[in-house]
């Protein structure tokens, strides 16, 4: 078993990654996977400013226009910000809570790859007979009516990476009610997996709805079905509250992870413990609540009425409470603190008047009536890029550098970090701060082009502009990672120093079994209270040094989901498809894919893994080739 | 005290937003610079809310930036611990109420306005003969152009919407294929056209569009609907009740008009031969059903503002259109329905169409 910390070959490498179950290589796998989406959605979104920035340009067509305007939300929704965010969660929430790994590794792995798949499939669809047009949204009026096979991708694609986010939800809920380190009550948990945990019930309950959405598109897309055909007796508004019943927790199943998140960095850099704990956990629930209850406002112009409409309006303006009681706490965290303005603690700064920002343009559309006027206009692209990339960019961005040292055990350039966020910043502010005017300024939103003298050519030349800074703030961050990869010195343990909680108390580079002794926790921010203790063991531990029982690697998620992948091409070029391209083949590659899934979980519900125990020699001479000398959680 | 100060800064911010927002945007198409009364309403809302959220933000701003300031590390010394405060009840409890309170003061407005403007019970009324009392326009959205018919009138129009000022206009709003949007941003917010049901809202349009810079305001479609989603604009020309019964008139009196086959006119013919299938030269007829028109129609084509909804109103432009539609407005339904026609056709055709008016 020793011979695991050992130096392997490249194709070693690739089999351990390929097979892991361990949260901390899922996280790296989650950081590259989201990183490859995230700068594919990100050009994408490029050449969509650089089509805008003349009126009548003639950079892109209109057909590609709105392949990319499609690709780009769905990409950044469901490819880059969610599996950035599960990166974080997934290197951070088993440390955080002292856990050896997640409740379910091998689902773990699994989640993983339904996401890498999903979304490697969906974006075949460009060299497949083009991408999906019609809006992240995809109603079904137009999804119906778009020919190609565009929509099938992005039915199949979503279908299967959405499965993955959902099995990840339900591995987290778990982990996080069940394996707490002793002494981690529910009230004593950091913020960041309090975050987790609200996310995760988001998921469970926010996600069937879109896979039940997406089979009945399937179905009719691919089947022949009429669910949303409204001249066979369907209905197309059934397909915006299915989706929206899905799609609004889903803007905070990523906003609250970033506020978990920036409730990590600001603490910390604040040298002060979160203002108003319990009340910011109540906060959490409260919107994750409150998130079910008003999809409709994403339909005040579709004609519901206007009784279901005031009632929707003022619903959403209730989040406004504890969103504000966040923002306040936050406020009052750094008040009193000493502040320290390192890279991550910038983007925290930098993100409350942003996110603020952001907020009260929501309040604005809350307002039923008003929102006639800015829905579907350019400005709901201000409000929820300021939301979006003001929230949960800044946060992703502000937690790798925070986080970089506990990923990689290296830090990221400080000098050239605090750069890369200025161009980022101003860059955002500049490309989408106008956007707001031009909406009330009557330019619609999901437009290829517009005509000059309506008042809006030089809005949206500077809103280009500034699309090529947060370009270069994207470039700049990739250049650091790349210099720190390749000169960065050991960031050893609490690099940042004023670390809080318990994953800044594991010894770098971490083991991969976790914490050798599982943590006592003696109050919330338990390795402050350490420190602060002059603990100069680091922790107090729960049990004397023990075999370790360790899950094995698999490499059965891979093939299911491989399954599904070869499957998905089946279902696309179905005979019965809306798409006038069938294949002969279509039918048996949909069986031979679906048997390929089936025959895995078969495999694996039959074959017993009861994993392994790590015995002490093996651990003491593990933390021997890691640290050089016996002995010790330092 | 604190309350007067509180009053006096949203009406100073309502007055600086009003002055600021106002110096935003072309009168034709701005939802800053309203034009009737349902945009005013929602401007009104405007300005209320983008007060109370600057105030906000000011307040977040001005104790962060306090709090940034005063707290730095370089302020306060390296080595000190802050004092690891829990919280405070009372701040909780005054950052939950204001907030409340806010919310309350867009609420009410909110809740009160949603259903004005959702008030259509007058479309229903009729008088003693059963003709309706309202002027109701059936807008119909097709792929990438606008139809609107007025069964009070029974006429009908296309892409250039003729409404009289001063009275509610209202609408019963219809897609014939997917899902599109009707927005004139100058005059109200928006309202989808769904597939599957019909939907009511109605319009108030204050002054005459003659004096704008180009005689109409700009209507647009507000829902992505396929590649010339961007295209589907339409236009607006708001007249006098005199003049709108004028015009009125004059559609009904085109009853029966159409394009011969035989005519010495060679684009009369052209059009005959290869277009009045789908496109009508006479506005008189409410259709019966919403895909009764496959094409708009170009009874006024001559008084209107644009081709094709957004090209030049020329007969250039018109001649560049017919040559290649797809060209201009990708995935419309006119490629291809007609055969080829020579240059020659094409110039009389444009000609023809030009000359279609009833306004002249």
């Amino acid at each position: 078993m020793s011979s695991r910390t050992q130096k392997k070959g490249f194709g070693a490498t690739i089999w351990d990654y390929l097979t892991t179950v361990d949260h901390k290589k899922i996280a790296v796998l989650y950081l590259l996977g989201g990183t490859l989406f995230f700068v594919i959605a990100g050009f994408e979104a490029l050449l969509m400013r650089i089509q805008l920035m003349y009126p009548e340009n003639t950079f892109v067509s209109a057909g590609f226009f709105n392949e990319l305007l499609t690709m780009h939300g769905t990409t950044m929704l469901f490819l880059a910000a969610m599996p950035l965010l599960f990166a974080f969660m997934n290197m951070i929430v088993p440390l955080q809570i002292g856990a050896r790994d997640v409740a379910f590794p091998f689902l773990n792995s699994l989640g993983f790859w339904l996401f890498l798949f999903g979304g490697l499939f969906l974006h075949l669809s460009f060299f497949m007979g083009g991408a999906p047009d019609a809006g992240w949204t995809s109603y079904a009026s137009l999804s119906l009516y778009s020919p190609g096979h565009g929509i099938d991708f992005y039915v199949l694609g979503l279908q299967v990476s959405g499965a993955g986010t959902l099995i990840s939800g339900i591995n987290f809920l778990v982990t996080i009610i069940n394996m707490r380190a002793p002494g981690m009550t529910f009230m004593r948990m950091p913020l960041f997996t309090w975050t987790t945990f609200v996310t995760s019930s988001l998921i469970l309950f926010g996600f069937p709805p879109l896979t039940a959405a997406l089979i009945l598109l399937l179905f009719d897309r691919m089947f022949g079905a009429q669910f949303f055909n409204h001249l066979m007796g369907g209905n197309t508004i059934i397909w915006e509250h299915l989706f929206w019943i899905f799609g609004h927790p889903e803007v905070y199943i990523l906003i609250l992870p970033a506020f978990g998140l920036f409730s990590e960095i600001i603490p910390t850099f604040s040298r002060k413990r979160l203002f108003g704990y319990s009340s910011m956990v109540f906060a959490t629930i409260l919107i994750g609540f409150l998130g079910f209850m008003v999809w409709a406002h994403h339909m005040f112009t579709v004609g519901l009425g206007p009784t279901a409409n005031a009632i929707f309006a003022v619903a959403t303006m209730a989040i406004a409470v504890p969103t504000g009681m966040k923002v306040f706490n936050w406020l009052l965290t750094v008040w009193g603190g000493s502040i320290k303005v390192t890279t991550p603690m910038l983007y925290a700064l930098g993100f409350i008047p942003s996110f603020v920002a952001g907020g009260v343009t929501g309040i604005m559309q809350a307002t039923a009536p008003l929102d006639y006027q800015l829905h579907d206009s350019y400005f709901i692209v201000a409000h929820f890029h300021y939301v979006i990339v003001g929230g949960i960019v800044l946060g992703i961005l502000g937690s790798t550098h925070f986080y970089w040292p506990l990923f990689f055990n290296r830090m990221l350039n400080e000098t050239l970090g605090k750069i890369t966020f200025w161009v980022f910043f101003i860059g955002f502010h500049m490309t989408f701060f106008l956007q707001h005017f031009l909406g009330l300024m009557g330019m619609p939103r999901r437009v290829f082009t517009y005509m000059p003298n309506q008042g809006w050519d030089t809005f949206n030349f500077i809103s280009t502009i500034g699309a090529f800074l947060m370009t270069a703030g994207v470039i700049l961050l990739v250049i650091n990672v790349i210099i720190t990869t390749v000169k960065g010195e050991p960031a050893g343990n609490d690099p940042w120093e004023d670390g809080r909680t318990l994953e800044w108390a594991i010894p770098q580079p971490i083991p991969f079994y976790n914490f050798r002794q599982t943590p006592l926790v003696r109050g919330l921010d338990p390795y402050w209270i350490e420190k602060q203790d002059g603990n100069k063991e680091g922790m107090l531990y729960a049990e004397p040094l023990g075999d370790i029982h360790m899950p094995n690697n698999s490499i059965v998620p891979f093939v299911m989901t491989l399954g599904l992948f070869i499957a998905s091409f089946g279902a696309l070029y179905s005979p019965l498809g809306v798409a006038d391209d069938s294949r002969v083949w279509a039918i048996p590659v949909l069986v031979i894919g679906l048997a390929i899934t089936f025959g895995s979980m078969i495999y694996r519900s039959l074959k017993d893994d009861h994993g392994y125990y790590l015995t002490v020699a093996e651990i003491e001479e593990i933390e021997e080739q890691l640290y050089g000398k016996k002995g010790g959680n330092k | 005290m604190m309350k007067g100060l509180k009053k006096w800064g949203l009406f100073s911010l309502l007055a600086a937003m009003m002055v600021f927002l106002s110096g935003c945007g072309e009168e034709f198409i701005s939802a800053l610079k309203p034009s009737g009364e349902v945009a005013h309403a929602q401007y009104k809302l405007l300005i209320l809310a983008i007060s109370i959220m600057t105030l906000v933000v000011v307040v977040v701003t001005v104790i962060y930036l306090i709090a940034f300031f005063k707290f730095r590390r370089s302020v306060v010394g390296e080595d000190v611990i802050p004092k690891q405060v829990e919280g405070s009840h009372t701040l909780e409890i005054i950052w939950t109420t204001i907030p409340i309170l806010l919310l309350l003061i867009l609420a009410v407005p909110t809740v009160m306005t949603t259903y004005k403007l959702g008030d259509v019970a007058a479309m229903d009324e009729v008088d003693e003969n059963g003709n309706p009392v309202a002027l109701t326009v059936d807008v119909t959205a097709k792929l990438y152009w606008w139809e609107f018919s007025y069964p009070k009138y029974d006429i009908v129009t296309a892409q250039e919407l003729v409404v009289p000022t001063g009275e509610k206009v209202y609408f019963n709003l219809m897609a014939a294929d997917v899902k599109h949007s009707f927005w004139v941003p100058a005059i109200g917010g928006k309202m989808d056209t769904n597939v599957d049901n019909l939907n009511r809202f109605y319009l108030v349009f204050d002054k005459e569009s003659e004096d704008l810079k180009d005689g109409v305001f700009y209507g647009k479609c507000a829902e992505l609907c396929g590649p010339s989603h961007a295209l589907m604009d339409f236009k607006v020309k708001s007249v006098s009740p005199e003049k709108f019964d004028k015009w009125v008139a004059a559609m009904q009196k085109t009853e029966g008009n159409t394009a011969s086959a035989d005519s010495a006119d060679l684009g009369e013919a052209t059009f005959a031969n290869s277009c009045i299938s789908c496109h009508a030269v006479s506005g008189s007829g409410a259709p019966a059903s919403i895909v009764q028109n496959q094409g708009p129609n170009l009874t006024t084509f001559g008084d209107r503002n644009r081709t094709a909804g957004f090209m030049d109103h020329t007969e250039e432009a018109l001649q560049n259109w017919i040559k290649d539609p797809e060209k201009y407005k990708p995935g419309n339904l006119m490629t291809g329905k007609y055969g080829e026609l020579s240059d020659e056709e094409v110039e009389a055709l444009a000609s023809y169409i030009m000359g279609l008016s009833v306004e002249k």
